[in-house]
């Protein structure tokens, strides 16, 4: 370790494999202070500006908020609280377009700023050595600070390491070009700095404190130089200018000659790296009592009239820095966040400035074309090997690229495609301008969406063997339960109590009905040729009934001969003079009947005497609610037919059960009326259901409409028009109510379908 | 003579060798014997474990079983061509197309219960194959969407039709750098 900080001090480096050295373009921000601009009009803030999870909104749409306000707070160390960049009010919380290469949207914060950028109250601290590294690590997390370089890694989780630190390194490197933040802010902030340096120091003791700077920065090199020449640790380390010599893995590498391992942290090699710009945030933070709410951005690029480093407050929206700026190229924006080796294009210039935005560039078309405009230049790769060569992870680029076009994941895992730091050095050299760290970005997020899936299939495989596991289980149980209650059961008849004898009678009871049951199945099952001409009959004699009926209302109503004449002839003139709107109404069931006789005649297991009886007391009830004038009655009548049409097909089936069995046929009855949970097993019971639901949705049309007499028996002619009658009857008043309907007439009609085609089978 | 007994040393020695390696195979087979059919759980590997049944099989380690003794591997329509390609691989068969009976849109979708609409039945927590619906009766149900595979089983049970399916919306998350997709717009 001593031969390390030997060789450093003697200016003698490691270096990295590969590198380029593109073009600086520094110049055009570097010879110019950091200007401090006006408030904007309106401040955007993504609820989420780190790598992590974002935090919990405690505050709302029309808050005053005052500068440097905490709008979130998260109690997980990868949930980065924001605060408000000046005192204002909150005018909306709506997703808007975020700074990320997707253009998609996320939460955002809109604050309109009210001018007066009042400060919260805040607590100077003089002395940082008198708190406690707990104190230090909750200010530093309690500010919002995230690593300011690029990536946005929180800073609390890098400096609550439990590592034993041996090297500090702060990256002052700064190798994109046109990005000269970190060197003017060392240039007229330095003392700052300093602190921030001494911060950390305090919280981790690393052994030494390394600062890597690139020698294209003198005067930065110099302020550093002079601000750290009491303190024997800190050693000022000046690098030769090489792309990337920023990156996190390459500058460990220069310094110590060490190379991280691929998925192993550096703190797990005793070294934690942070940023220049993020000493100086938390300086801030701890003396000041400052959280991270403004930045340096180095607003450059040719197309812009006055170049130059900016503070700007997070959430400025890009196009208002660049109309500051002096910004040229009116007719065709092309913006780039971040450096033009790394950085991307923005679609639009409303996304706000976040805490790792370090520069925004605006090129013209020559300098660098926008990918919109020109579309792809790419062309076959010829196998140079240029981007090997110059490749910082010593991976092999041209083979990543196969491998990644031809989706091939576990070629790519081989060929340590997660090694990629995605510096863009291949793709700048290479000849064919084949987009290279594109195909990695590609192929990286196809194996991490893999991975989720992967984990999110034997996570569903688990709850699916758990859901089997518990529903077999639950079956044991049941089937025990039924047994133990049995053999109890058994065990108190047995013991010739009274109480026994009764349930001895109850089971003999039971039975018989199920015997009954079988008995009335049976029947209707038997060969449909013997059945037809029956149910011709049966079928007629009901058109009897309901002429009769009609007639007999028609008598009372109006007492003209005419009436009786047309229900006699029910096949024939409807429309001659018939008044009453009752007798209408009896004839069009009885005609419907009729023509439901016909159609049963075909489908004889559907056909049914019960079922006629019932339509007819459908048919009662339909009379009675015309009269009645209120939904109650209609109401009180559709229960009554619905009653009346179980107790009729009980009934029905008495002639066939024996003696005993016809005793206990009134019980019978009211079971049936008592337990709808019932399993239906007669095709009996199926039919009184149908005819039930059929008066229910026709009291409710009734109660709906009150005056307007409709033809309800149309509606019973086929089961889904029952559910077509239940779903139209929806009133706004009676929605839920109907809907439950609907759902029971539906799972009536899926039974019934069932049934049928079990009949059907058989 | 000697041809004689130098062809029944041989035959002796090999006799010998054979049986010494039977020994051990059977000793191994013994010793070694796996439980269940390894080839069915590697294919449950592959199959996205969505337990929608749309293969006929009621999950998909009935339908890994069915495809280990024969049954056609084109089947899984939440898996998609790439989970074809990949029995196709494990099995050594050629790539089939999706069977056109259960071709079916694979984009990954999560289950949505409209609450208002929702009557408390209990039949779709009763349809879900891996208990991603809450509620009890009479009361709101709602879906755990971490928790969803989306294998549309709910949808038909419903008896007030208050589940939808919906897709998986983009995140900066999920997003796969689809740079063709993002809006284009024209700033000024």
């Amino acid at each position: 370790m001593a031969s390390v900080i030997e060789r450093i001090k003697r200016g003698h480096f490691w270096t990295f494999h590969g590198g380029i050295h593109p073009p600086q373009q520094k110049f055009l921000t570097s010879d110019k202070p950091i200007r401090a601009i006006s408030i904007p009009e309106q401040l955007i803030l993504p609820l989420q500006q780190h790598i992590g999870i974002p935090a919990q909104l405690q505050v709302k749409v029309g808050d005053k908020v005052l500068k440097g306000q905490a709008l979130t707070y998260g109690a997980h160390p990868m949930a980065v609280p924001i605060h408000a960049p000046t005192s204002g009010i909150i005018t909306a919380i709506k997703n808007a377009v975020i700074a990320h290469p997707s253009g998609l949207s996320e939460l955002c914060l809109f604050i309109t700023p009210d001018g007066e950028d009042k400060w919260r109250p805040r607590s100077i601290c003089t002395d940082f050595n008198q708190l406690t590294n707990n104190q230090l690590i909750d200010k530093i997390s309690s500010s919002g600070i995230s690593g300011m370089g690029g990536a946005g890694f929180p800073t609390q989780v890098k400096v609550s390491t439990r590592e034993d630190i041996q090297y500090l390194i702060i990256n002052a490197a700064e190798c994109e070009p046109y990005i000269t933040a970190d060197d003017l802010l060392i240039r007229e902030h330095s003392p700052s700095i300093l602190d921030g340096i001494n911060i950390l120091d305090k919280i981790l003791s690393p052994d030494h404190v390394l600062i890597g700077i690139e020698d294209n920065k003198p005067q930065a090199i110099k302020a550093l130089q002079q601000a750290t020449a009491d303190n024997a640790k800190i050693n000022v380390c000046v690098l030769p200018t090489k792309y990337p010599t920023g990156g996190e893995k390459q500058l460990i590498q220069i310094l110590t000659g060490q190379e991280v391992p691929a998925g192993v942290l550096p703190s797990s090699l005793g070294i934690v790296m942070q940023n220049i710009a993020t000493c100086f945030a938390i300086a801030d933070a701890v003396i000041n009592d400052t959280p991270l709410i403004k930045r340096v951005v180095t607003v450059s690029g040719q197309a812009l009239e006055k170049p130059q480093n900016v503070w700007s407050l997070l959430g400025t929206p890009v196009g208002y820095l660049l109309a500051q700026c002096g910004y040229l190229n009116k007719d065709k924006k092309h913006i780039i966040m971040g450096g033009p080796m790394m950085g991307y294009s923005l679609p639009t210039d409303q996304v706000p400035v976040v805490k790792t935005t370090n520069c925004i560039l605006a090129p013209t078309e020559k300098e660098i074309s926008s990918p919109y405009s020109t579309g792809s230049k790419e062309v076959e790769c010829i196998r140079c090997g240029q981007c090997s060569d110059v490749c910082p992870s010593q991976l092999l680029p041209q083979e990543l690229q196969w491998s990644a076009k031809a989706k091939d994941q576990q070629q790519l895992a081989k060929l340590n495609l997660f090694d990629c730091i995605e510096c863009g050095a291949c793709a700048y050299v290479c000849p064919s301008q084949i987009p290279l760290v594109h195909y990695y970005r590609i192929a990286k997020s196809e194996i991490r969406q893999q991975k989720q899936l992967d984990i999110k299939a034997e996570h569903a495989k688990v709850r699916f063997e758990a859901r089997k596991e518990r529903l077999a289980r639950d079956k044991i149980a049941r089937e025990e339960k039924h047994k133990a209650a049995a053999e109890a059961r058994k065990a108190r008849m047995n013991s010739g109590s009274t109480a026994g004898n009764n349930e001895k009678s109850a089971v003999a009871a039971a039975l018989a009905r199920v015997k009954a049951k079988k008995a009335g199945q049976a029947e209707p099952d038997k060969t449909s040729v013997s059945e037809a001409p029956e149910n011709g009959q049966k079928s007629q004699v009901a058109a009897a009934i309901a002429r009769a009926k009609a007639k007999k209302l028609a008598a009372k109503k109006s007492k003209s001969t005419e009436t009786s004449v047309v229900a006699d002839n029910v096949t024939g003139n409807t429309e001659s003079s018939i008044d009453d709107k009752k007798a209408k109404i009896a004839v069009a069931v009885a005609k419907a009947k009729a023509k439901k006789r016909d159609d049963k005649l075909t489908t004889p297991t559907e056909s049914n005497p019960v079922a006629d009886k019932d339509i007819e007391t459908t048919l009662n009830a339909d009379i009675k609610s015309v009269t009645a004038t209120d939904n109650k009655k209609a109401k009180i009548a559709a229960a009554v037919a619905k009653a009346k049409s179980k107790k009729l097909h009980k009934k029905s089936e008495k002639p066939e059960k024996s003696k005993a069995g016809s005793s206990i046929a009134k019980q019978e009855d009211n079971e049936a009326m008592s337990s709808e949970v019932e399993p239906v097993k007669s095709a009996d019971d199926k039919k009184a259901k149908i005819a039930a639901a059929v008066a229910k949705a026709k009291a409710k049309k009734l109660a709906s409409q009150k005056e307007k007499v409709t033809t309800p028996v149309d509606n019973s002619s086929t089961d889904n028009k029952v559910i077509n009658t239940e779903t139209e009857i929806k009133t706004p008043e009676e929605v839920k109510k109907a809907k439950i309907a609907a759902a029971v007439a539906k799972a009536k009609a899926k039974k019934i379908a069932s049934q049928q085609e079990k009949s059907e089978s058989t | 003579m000697s041809v004689i007994v130098s062809t029944l040393i041989a035959i002796l020695v090999l006799g010998a060798m054979a049986l010494v390696f039977g020994a051990i195979l059977g000793f191994a087979s013994v010793k070694f014997h796996v439980e269940g059919d390894p080839l069915a759980e590697q294919l449950d590997a592959l199959l996205p474990q969505t337990q929608c049944g749309q293969c006929g099989y009621p999950g998909c380690k009935p339908y890994a079983e069915a495809v280990a003794n024969g049954e056609a591997i084109n089947k899984c329509a939440p898996g998609g061509e790439d989970t074809i390609k990949k029995i196709a691989d494990l099995l050594g068969v050629d790539v089939q197309p999706m069977d056109e009976n259960h071709e079916a849109d694979n984009t990954p979708k999560v289950a949505f219960i409209i609450e208002e609409d929702c009557i408390g039945c209990t039949k779709c927590i009763q349809a879900c194959p891996v208990d991603a619906i809450l509620g009890t009766t009479k009361q709101m149900h709602t879906i755990i969407a971490d928790e969803c595979t989306g294998c549309d089983l709910c949808v038909d049970p419903c008896p007030v039709d208050c589940i939808v399916m919906m897709p998986i919306a983009k995140t900066p998350q999920n997003w796969q750098w689809d740079l063709n997709n993002i809006p284009v717009v024209q700033l000024d």
